[in-house]
């Protein structure tokens, strides 16, 4: 391993993980504005120009609260739960492909951290672990409320991961490799995924809304039912973490989602821009375009947020069994079957 | 036992299990998405406080002021009708006798040397205003802007007295 490879991937791990910071931090700014058109109101609008500003004095205003430990907590799991739910939430971008490979100065950058080819199965292992955050700190805490939140977080979480993976293994069918970096390639020009899967893709948008704990799922930190959830005891940084876990956590749901089934990178016309454009700007046009993909579904997120009042306890748990899963399977079957004929002929 | 209907009001709700189309839910939830993005493009309702601000009724009671009569002399006579109609027992005053040179200042001999209003207790119910039998008290001002001690919300014939006549012009 020269060390060209190694610096050339911490930059690329640098960019990356300074880009999803700061969307996660604008994810909560653009949250409040887009909750108050949706609602006849304007967002916040003070601080800066259109107030631009307000996630930096958000930011400020997590650090400069006092830091409360519960003497009563567990105060190593106290103060790792949170780290480790951000953790999570952030090794997820590692495997997503940003872009085609790019080239600079004659040699050719490959614009994604690290391409496995065991790629989805790494994702799903990550967002499993994103559940040990929720349940570490709920346990910490030492409280009522927010032991049942994390009864609920984790009992939700599993409930939709087989789901997610059950819509995955029908897309896996048809793309025979794991690996996110062939899967992009495939779904070239426009040939995205989500024309050959559109029950799996709807499998997977509900799961990932489930996954991500966010409205109609957000029973684990809905304030209504459970006061504030596994995060009520915490304060200052630690609560700024879980709040920017989530965000971090809906920033990589939504990239993997335009990586499996709308195409990545990809979009009608990208030969054409590529002999416009040149080797080293096409792909990072193909970048822009994914970035839009991953705002669009980041606004659709908090569309539905606002929209549908949350599911209570047994619904949700219903749905993820009893409704997601045989639809899932269902969609193996259909696609099996689609596939074998195919092939037949 | 049924009890017999008095006003024929009631209804009687039908607990009908769920179609396919609604156990579905993405039908519902598809309406009310558009219901929500429709808002995205509608005008917000919100009042950009201070640069706009919201027009209040004509009824509305504001801060107090003491008027003055057409040639510039104060109407107040320091009776104590207000003090005594006050519900929050909010105004205080003290009369005192005009003098000579004063003509021009009072409208009749006695008048009012301190009047005090605490703002704090002022309730803005108007009944002072009702009470005055020589139309001296109005609650036709703004709303009494924010200060940081107690002491400075009570207001006196400084702030309470309308500006005179020439300043008017």
């Amino acid at each position: 391993m020269e060390t060209g490879f190694i610096i050339e991937k911490f930059i690329l791990v640098a960019v990356i993980f300074g880009i999803s910071l700061v969307i996660a931090m604008y994810s909560t700014y653009a949250e409040r504005k887009v909750a108050a058109y949706l609602q006849d109101r304007l967002g916040p609008d003070r601080a800066g120009p259109f107030g631009i500003l307000q996630p930096l004095a958000d930011g400020v205003k997590m650090f400069m609260k006092e830091e409360i430990i519960p003497t009563t907590s567990n105060r190593w799991l106290f103060i790792v739960g949170p780290g480790l739910a951000l953790l999570c939430a952030c090794i997820g971008t590692a495997v997503i492909p940003w872009g085609s490979p790019m080239e600079i100065g004659g040699k050719i950058v490959p614009l994604q951290v690290a391409d496995i080819n065991v790629g989805v199965l790494y994702i799903f292992g990550v967002v499993s672990l994103g559940v040990y955050g929720v349940m570490i700190g709920g346990w910490a805490s030492n409280n009522k409320y927010s032991l049942l939140s994390a009864i609920r977080a984790a009992s939700q979480n599993i409930s939709y991961e087989i789901a997610m993976g059950l819509s995955i293994i029908a897309l896996l069918l048809m793309t025979n490799t794991l690996s996110l970096k062939t899967i992009v390639e495939q779904q070239h020009g426009w040939h995205w995924n989500v024309l050959y899967q559109p029950l799996g893709f709807l499998i997977f948008m509900v799961c990932s809304f489930a996954e991500t704990n966010r409205a109609p799922f957000d029973l684990p930190e809905c304030e209504t039912e459970l006061i504030g959830g596994y995060h009520t005891e915490y304060s200052s940084m630690k609560l700024g973490f879980y709040l920017f876990a989530e965000y971090i956590n809906m920033f990589v749901s939504s990239a993997v989602m335009a990586t499996l089934y709308f195409g990545g990178y990809n979009y009608p016309g990208m030969d054409y821009m590529a002999t416009l454009l040149g080797p080293t700007w096409a792909p990072l046009f193909g970048t822009a375009i994914l970035f839009a993909k991953i705002f669009f579904f980041i606004f659709f997120f908090m569309w539905v947020r606002w929209t549908i009042p949350r599911f209570r306890y047994d619904q949700l748990m219903n749905l993820g069994w009893k409704g997601l899963i045989p639809l899932a399977i269902a969609n193996i079957i259909i696609t099996g079957i689609v596939i074998a004929i195919i092939e037949k002929f | 036992m049924d009890m017999e209907s008095l006003s024929n009001k009631k209804k009687v709700l039908e607990q009908k299990p769920l179609s396919f189309m609604e156990r579905m839910y993405l039908p519902a939830i598809a309406k009310g998405m558009g219901i929500t993005i429709s808002h995205l493009f509608k005008k917000e309702a919100t009042v950009r406080y201070p640069e706009v601000e919201r027009e209040f009724s004509t009824n509305f009671r504001g801060m107090h002021s003491l008027k003055r009569d057409e040639n510039g002399k104060e109407r107040c006579t320091a009776c104590g009708l207000c003090a005594l109609s006050c519900p929050a027992e909010a105004i205080t005053m003290i009369a005192a006798e005009r003098k000579p040179e004063e003509k021009h200042l009072y409208r009749e001999e006695k008048y009012a040397a301190t009047y005090e209003i605490n703002m704090l207790r002022c309730i803005f119910c108007g009944l002072c205003e009702e009470a005055c039998p020589k139309e001296a008290i109005y609650l036709d001002g703004p709303i009494v802007p924010a200060d940081y001690l107690r002491k400075d919300f009570i207001y006196g014939k400084d702030k309470l007295v309308e500006a005179p006549l020439e300043m008017k012009k």
